[in-house]
């Protein structure tokens, strides 16, 4: 057992700290106050090849390991939950199911433009009336000659209005329940696929979380992607993989609300001492820090094993749920040391405690993820 | 044409003030480790006179073995190729062994026609190894460059500034080249770049075979201390609109003399 990282993924995780603290940090605040998808930060990511980290030379990637990315997620959510999540759902959700299940032809055309940045890539599962319970989707999909013609609507997906290419779940044999699903490749602007407003949220404002609505939107028969009716193994296995970034997602805000809060707690003085002398504020820094260096090991667990090609199923369920949960308990207290001023809008901890909220509800509840990692547990 | 960047490797300068005088006596420095911020300018350069005269190029820097970090960066932003010089008499010495170090480096690399270096160091900060190198290899000095505006015909035209002005100079090569931050907007390494340099092997040049054993040193650090640090005090100036702030302010500096 090495706790250490290697050479490379040494370098990427100082080089996206290095853009994320000089590029993105000073930006959020902004982003939160105004609701502005910071565009132009996606224009020069692209441009360095982080939108395409995780994807393979061939294809316009960079090829690096899944530990690599989940470091890359951390450096940037730790900067601006944003654009953390806007990343990791174009990454996870969007570049890896086209990796992992595309023709090569679909991975010529739509995987390449992801992963040079040329575009964004969104994931369209959800629906106003089936979130975890995922094959109670009603978006259907119809075969009609050399086309699929899809109709229904989808809700929350993240980037949803702005990407260039979604992947959208839907039925394609309503006799067959989950066994009945698949996944097509929908470019933006074709007729019929109309993005829906920009959802107003409590957190990660500047994230595009859009409804999208299909009205006899029709695709060319070769957008289905993979096998027809394999949509659901295709989806629950890209929502392992997304829930690794997720949880770094989470790693990266605790960090960042745990720093801030340990900063604070040298300055700030009360009765007579710096805050941090008191064994109180210590406890809870301690608390603090254990929880997200579990939450790290939980996730390198999960990449490691994913990037061996082992079951990580279970693993990337616990990342998730740890760190998420752990990220929130982490929040809480980090605004606790600032007292009144954690409750500013001038001082990050609060929108970094909004901005992970989410964490706990997107990529699998963590009642769905206590239900995956309890089966198997049991079964073990 | 060929052209050879120095490079040194640095505290990060956030972590510069917990940099402890031990750390600094034993060599053995426990922070995180970056290219100097100035050298970035001077690699930047060199891969820019790349693209504009076909220059060929290559990192050199002077440090135990390991330590390559900067000079990975510099191959990540795309520096043609790395050299580290592990010359221990240089590491210990002077500005004036590491001169000397470095100026032979260059000489063992061959056809260097322009050396390439940044303003100073942000650690060392004296500003005067360049002054050195280019002393060692008997060549031209043109320190402070904003800009490199041709190469041509074994000249060398470029702007730089002064106190006071700014000049245009025309210099033979070969030539060694201190550029100031105003010259280029270093670019952030591709992470396609960091990935291939990660893995880069990259070569060692040794005293012995640069004939470096002993260096003679003309300087001798008989103690090394921090600075004292400095205590300030903030005051904050309160007032109802901004006018009465800005007297109060101005007040203040008067009493003060600042003004
Ligand atoms: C900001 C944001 C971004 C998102 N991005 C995307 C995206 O890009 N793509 C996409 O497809 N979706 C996206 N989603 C949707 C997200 O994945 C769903 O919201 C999530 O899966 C939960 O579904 P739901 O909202 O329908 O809640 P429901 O499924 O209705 O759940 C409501 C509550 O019931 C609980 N619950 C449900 N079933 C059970 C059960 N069997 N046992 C116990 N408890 C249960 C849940 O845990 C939850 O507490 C996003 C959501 C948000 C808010």
């Amino acid at each position: 057992m090495d706790f250490q990282l290697n050479d490379e993924q040494r370098a990427i995780r100082d080089m996206v700290r290095r853009f994320a603290q000089e590029k993105v940090a000073p930006l959020a605040h902004h982003t939160d106050e105004t609701g502005e998808f910071p565009a132009q930060i996606f224009k020069e990511m692209g441009e360095l090849g982080l939108l395409g980290l995780p994807v393979p030379e061939e294809y316009g990637g960079v090829g690096a390991d899944t530990v690599s990315y989940a470091l890359a997620v951390e450096e940037l959510s730790a900067a601006c939950g944003s654009t953390g999540l806007t990343y990791a759902a174009h990454t996870s959700l969007a570049c890896m199911p086209l990796l992992w299940f595309g023709s090569e032809a679909q991975k010529r055309k739509y995987l390449t433009h992801l992963a040079q940045g040329k575009g964004l890539g969104a994931f369209g599962l959800t629906e106003p009336q089936a979130g975890s319970d995922a094959a109670g989707l009603r978006t259907t999909a119809v075969k009609d000659g050399d086309s699929w013609v899809l109709n229904g609507q989808k809700m929350w997906i993240t980037s949803g209005a702005i990407a260039d290419v979604v992947i959208v779940a839907a039925v394609t044999d309503p006799e067959r329940g989950a066994r009945g699903i698949s996944n097509f490749i929908v470019e933006k602007g074709t007729p019929g696929f109309i993005p829906g407003k920009n959802e107003p949220k409590m957190g990660l404002k500047g994230s595009v979380t859009s409804q999208l609505f299909f009205q006899d939107c029709r695709i060319p028969a070769e957008n289905l992607l993979g096998e027809l009716n394999g949509g659901f193994i295709q989806f629950m296995k890209t929502l392992d993989g997304g829930r690794i970034s997720i949880a770094a997602c989470s790693l990266g805000l605790g960090r960042a609300a745990f720093e801030a809060a340990r900063e604070y707690a040298k300055q700030r003085h009360a009765f007579g001492h710096p805050i941090a002398d008191f064994q109180a504020i210590q406890f809870k820094l301690a608390d603090m820090a254990t929880e997200l260096e579990a939450s790290r090991l939980l996730i390198y667990q999960a990449a490691v094993l994913k990037d061996r090609g082992r079951p990580f199923t279970k693993e990337a369920a616990m990342a998730k749920l740890f760190a998420s949960e752990a990220a929130e308990r982490v929040c809480y207290q980090a605004i606790q040391i600032h007292g009144g001023y954690g409750y500013s809008r001038e001082y990050p901890v609060e929108r970094i405690y909004r901005d992970n909220r989410l964490m706990a509800i997107g990529e699998g509840t963590s009642e769905i993820l206590r239900m995956v990692i309890g089966r198997r547990v049991l079964r073990e | 044409m060929k052209v050879a960047v120095l490079i040194k490797q640095t505290p990060d300068t956030a972590e510069l003030p917990k940099v402890s005088p031990e750390e600094v006596r034993s060599g053995d420095v426990k922070a995180t480790m970056v290219i100097n911020p100035w050298d970035e300018y001077a690699a930047e350069e060199a891969i820019q006179l790349g693209d504009r005269f076909g220059a060929s190029s290559v990192a050199i820097s002077l440090g135990k073995e390991g330590e390559t970090d900067a000079l990975k960066h510099a191959l990540a932003m795309g520096v043609n190729s790395a050299l580290l010089v592990d010359v221990e008499a240089a590491r210990e010495g002077d500005v004036w062994a590491v001169a000397t170090a470095l100026a032979a480096a260059v000489q063992h690399e061959g056809d260097v026609d322009v050396v390439l270096t940044g303003k100073m160091s942000v650690d060392g900060n004296s500003g005067a190894v360049y002054t050195g190198v280019a002393c060692k290899l008997g060549w031209n000095l043109l320190v402070n460059v904003t800009k490199i505006v041709d190469i041509a015909d074994g000249v060398v035209t470029a702007e730089r500034s002064f106190e006071g002005g700014q000049e245009t100079v025309t210099m033979p090569l070969p030539v060694v080249i201190s550029v100031a931050k105003e010259i280029n907007d270093p670019r952030y390494p591709s992470f396609m770049g960091i990935r291939k340099a990660s893995r880069a092997k990259i070569p060692v040049l040794t005293a012995q075979e640069l004939g470096l054993e002993s260096i003679p040193r003309a300087v001798r650090w008989e103690n090394l201390r921090k600075p004292e640090a400095r205590h300030t005090e903030v005051q904050i100036i309160e007032g109802e609109t901004v006018e009465e702030q800005a007297a109060k302010l101005v007040d203040a500096l008067l009493a003060e003399k600042v003004i």
